[in-house]
């Protein structure tokens, strides 16, 4: 049985791995390598590093992390954060990312999505969506640029229409970062993620809102994704990952053992 | 084990570094090269791959190195494209903004078997996660490998189970989760990204 898979993320920054609240006031967690290593040891199935700076400031940005930790942990990894091009996929792939992840340059220009599913598969394009619920439209909105505040916007798209669209295209797997949850602990956006689920039939990681162990049981029986992501619970140490797939699995939820 | 020699094929693709990562991890030293007196003189080849078998074959074509590969006879292991590539021809999806038309590409033809689109019985695809094998062969290369172990699978096309299957998986339907005809061998997983025991194959590969 294919398990679900407990997916820790790592907001670089500079190199460094960091967390903020609802994608502000960003504080250090750590190094990246031991991190990524601690996690693959503690029985991550998978791990997703965002480089939190790179789309939003449009600078060159040392990926050389990248090959750092492919040397040393032995589970798939996804890099996410300014990749532009087929050139920055290359690169990204070369050093030994599994996969790379695309957010605000497809928006900007969807047709990234098939070049990339063409040159390197489909099965490691992941497109990354920011997803807010305006309260006045009633609607779930794209946002873009969302790692830095001061440049964030929103998008002409609803999440569900961007979501048919980037599968249309080729992406191999969706992201679905709430951000309405985001960081703050209160469980992940259940009713959001079912009308996710419906709308698209490649593989679906829920993203936001993680703070106790029953969330991550409840996102995988009620919205049915295939991945839970999550930061601050793990890196702060509030759910060991032992504890949450022996929870999961006396859920019967299909997990890898640790 | 200095002495051994061990090479991984450079076909062009990606993810030629984590396999290299992989095998170093474990204690050995590989080269990654395009070279045919180099890839012909190793003692143990790997053969990886991701991404596109149209792609990958027309590297493998460019750099002349089809005859190279099909007549190796010292061990060779393939991952995932790497497994698909020994295979007869390969089906193959190419997305573009109209859609996804589905082609056949003509591959290495070492295991007389053919992939086909993985019949996932509406289930997502890509077939992607930790999922666990249902049959294994007795193999040298299995050594350890058990019946409900998790592998790491990132795919959409599959080989089918055949005479040539050591050991199979169930995504809707079943398929080959490893192929293998005398030294050729091949995992549809990631063996470099499947943890301890994807480790173990490598390892009981670079043993043989």
């Amino acid at each position: 049985m294919l398990a679900r898979r407990i997916i820790p993320c790592l907001d670089v920054r500079d190199g460094k791995v960091v967390k903020g609240v609802q994608f502000r006031n960003h504080e250090i967690i750590g190094d990246i390598v031991p991190l990524a290593q601690k996690y693959a040891e503690a029985g991550a199935d998978e791990l997703v590093f965002y480089d939190i700076t790179a789309s939003s400031d449009g600078r060159v940005v040392d990926k050389s992390w990248v090959s750092r930790i492919a040397e040393v942990i032995d589970i798939p990894f996804c890099v996410a954060g300014g990749i532009k091009s087929e050139a920055d996929a290359k690169e990204i792939l070369m050093m030994g990312a599994d996969k790379i992840s695309i957010n605000s340059p497809a928006l900007r220009d969807p047709t990234l999505i098939s070049r990339l599913a063409d040159h390197f598969g489909q099965q490691c394009v992941v497109v990354g969506i920011d997803s807010f619920y305006d309260k006045e439209t009633g609607q779930y909105q794209v946002y873009q640029f969302t790692g830095d505040e001061t440049r964030t916007q929103k998008t002409s798209w609803t999440t569900f229409d961007w979501i048919e669209k980037v599968v249309s295209l080729g992406a191999g797997e969706i992201v679905l970062n709430c951000m309405n949850q985001d960081g703050v602990r209160q469980g992940y956006d259940i009713e959001q993620l079912k009308q996710a689920r419906a709308a698209c039939n490649v593989p679906l990681i829920a993203s936001g809102g993680a703070g106790a162990i029953e969330h991550f049981s409840d996102v995988y029986q009620q919205a049915d994704v295939d991945g839970a992501l999550a930061a601050s619970v793990f890196h702060k140490g509030v759910i060991p990952i032992h504890e949450l797939k022996a929870y999961l699995k006396s859920q019967n939820i299909e997990v890898r053992p640790c | 084990m200095t002495n051994c020699k061990n090479v991984i094929v450079d076909t062009g693709c990606a993810n030629l570094s984590s396999v290299k990562f992989a095998i170093e991890r474990l204690g050995f030293s590989a080269t990654i090269t395009d070279d045919i007196e180099q890839i012909e003189a190793a003692d143990k080849v790997i053969f990886p791959g991701v991404g596109s078998a149209k792609h990958a074959m027309a590297n493998i074509i460019e750099k002349d190195l089809v005859e190279t590969l099909q007549n190796l006879t010292q061990p060779v292991l393939g991952f995932c494209l790497g497994m698909q590539l020994m295979t007869q021809s390969s089906t193959e999806g190419i997305n573009s903004t109209e859609g996804t038309e589905d082609i056949i590409i003509d591959c290495l033809g070492m295991i007389p078997t053919k992939v086909k689109s993985l019949d996932a019985q509406g289930n997502r695809l890509p077939h992607m996660g930790w999922n666990t094998l249902t049959t294994v062969n007795e193999h040298p290369v299995l050594k350890g490998i058990n019946i409900d172990d998790y592998f790491y699978f990132v795919h959409s096309y599959a080989a089918p189970i055949s005479e040539y299957t050591l050991a199979s998986c169930e995504y809707g339907s079943k398929f080959s989760a490893i192929i293998g005809k005398d030294n050729f061998i091949g995992c549809q997983f990631h063996p470099e990204r499947s943890g301890a025991l994807g480790s173990k194959i490598i390892k009981n590969f670079l043993e043989l």
